[in-house]
């Protein structure tokens, strides 16, 4: 049931978005809001399908910039790229490992918010840039980097829960039965 | 690596992330309004959970705060009154002298009551956004404030919400002015990333008379803000640029990271 996949990781991203522009309880404290994006776009680049990555950064890029001064479309392509080289080197990532996944996270959240600042300079806008910044890029980074193995651990219960999985092969082939006596 | 049907979602997708960041600014704005339509319902969501919160709150709040906080504010209410009526005296005196001399008469400001319903999730923008939108009467540029002191302009307008660019984002930059004896004018700029608190006022005169407390309020030049709104106070200052200008810090009177309830200046 990939299409509940995606459903569920789509919804996620709406939250996501909705979360990070309502409440601002970690901007208070932490001085910086930790953007949840590049977190899902691991989880969806390695457990899902190429289609829910597309989807995932084009939806989650517009609805982070309809609700923020930012371009409209200047967080996809941050998102993409990500989503799109985890997804090409999927199959030489452990991702079942906690420790990957944190790793991942890490990678992702610092990659995405420096990408869109360069895109942001790049097309002539003047975003509030400092030392502040780096700071910033540090909490977002570690905050994402804690959130990516709960990703996982909260989509693959959402996935034990909502999808049926097939009975697994047990070992018992017919041909290989050993009949005893005549 | 990748398959071909893989390759072509690729590159639509690149093609349209490429298309819509060279859309026109109209264009984009409606776009942007479409997409966060789908966000309304929710941030109406949070504002009554909110509100539950509060409610919640103060029914577990004991007798004798409650009575001691009603004395209180009866009591400002009684200053609040006081003080309207000498200003209205104030305000027609006013009226009269500038009859007397032939002035052109000010027209009464006019504000309106806004709820802030959500903040910039990216950390390089310092914007909010409000309730009221083109159908309140609301339209871009204009000033908002609170009862402390001026915090933004309008910088984009929807139907039912507007966007607000704060002090201290790079697209807001208001005239002030000093008032101290030279009545040193600069032009306010953006702050530090971490540093909601402060702004600088900066291209102020080498030999600008700045002391710190001295309170800082808007010029009105530039057509944007009205004149003689509180922004804050001077903290200190430095020179810039080898001593060609003069930047003060500037402690925003307003609290930026605790906004509930703001009023847009619908009439200058």
């Amino acid at each position: 049931m990939t299409w509940l996949n995606t459903i569920l990781i789509l919804v996620a991203a709406f939250l996501v978005v909705f979360w990070q522009a309502a409440f601002g309880g970690v901007r208070h404290i932490l001085g910086a809001q930790v953007d949840l994006l590049p977190a899902l776009m691991v989880y969806a680049s390695l457990c899902s399908d190429f289609a829910t990555v597309c989807l995932l950064a084009v939806c989650g890029g517009l609805w982070f910039d309809s609700l923020s001064a930012n371009p409209l479309g200047i967080s996809v392509l941050p998102l993409f790229v990500i989503g799109l080289g985890l997804y090409i080197n999927r199959g030489l990532i452990l991702r079942d490992q906690t420790f990957a996944q944190f790793v991942l996270g890490l990678a992702a959240s610092g990659a995405a918010p420096v990408m869109t600042l360069g895109l942001l300079l790049t097309a002539g806008h003047a975003p509030l840039f400092g030392w502040g910044t780096v700071w910033q890029l540090v909490v977002m980074t570690v905050g994402g980097a804690l959130a990516t193995p709960v990703c996982f651990a909260l989509f693959d219960g959402l996935q034990r829960a909502l999808v049926h999985r097939g009975a697994s092969q047990t070992s018992f082939r017919p041909d290989r039965e050993i009949r005893r006596g005549r | 690596m990748l398959k071909r049907p893989q390759y072509i979602v690729l590159g639509l997708v690149v093609v349209l992330t490429l298309l819509i960041l060279n859309l026109p600014s109209k264009t984009t704005a409606r776009l942007k309004l479409g997409i966060g339509s789908f966000f309304v319902p929710f941030f109406g969501l949070a504002n009554s959970a909110n509100r539950l919160a509060g409610r919640a709150g103060d029914a577990v709040l004991p007798r004798s705060e409650v009575l001691r906080e009603n004395i209180a504010l009866k009591q400002q209410n009684q200053e609040l009154r006081l003080q309207a009526a000498r200003e209205a005296e104030l305000a027609h005196e006013n009226d009269r002298l500038r009859k007397l001399l032939g002035w052109q008469q000010q027209q009464p400001r006019k504000y309106k009551l806004a709820n802030v319903v959500l903040h910039d999730p990216a950390n390089w923008w310092r914007t909010v956004q409000i309730d009221l939108g083109a159908r309140d009467g609301v339209k871009v540029n204009m000033a908002v404030q609170t009862m402390e002191g001026l915090i933004g302009r309008v910088s984009s307008v929807m139907l039912t919400r507007s966007q607000v660019v704060l002090l201290g984002d790079p697209n807001c930059k208001v005239s002030a002015r000093v008032l101290n004896s030279a009545r040193d004018t600069g032009v306010i700029g953006g702050s530090g990333p971490l540093e909601s608190e402060f702004v600088d006022l900066s291209y102020l005169s080498r030999n600008a008379d700045l002391k710190p407390g001295q309170t800082v309020v808007t010029t009105g030049l530039g057509g944007i803000f009205p004149s003689d709104i509180p922004i804050g106070k001077v903290v200190d200052s430095r020179t810039e640029e080898y001593g060609l200008y003069t930047v003060a810090r500037v402690k925003l009177a307003a609290n930026l990271n605790d906004l509930e309830e703001v009023w847009v200046l619908l009439k200058p």
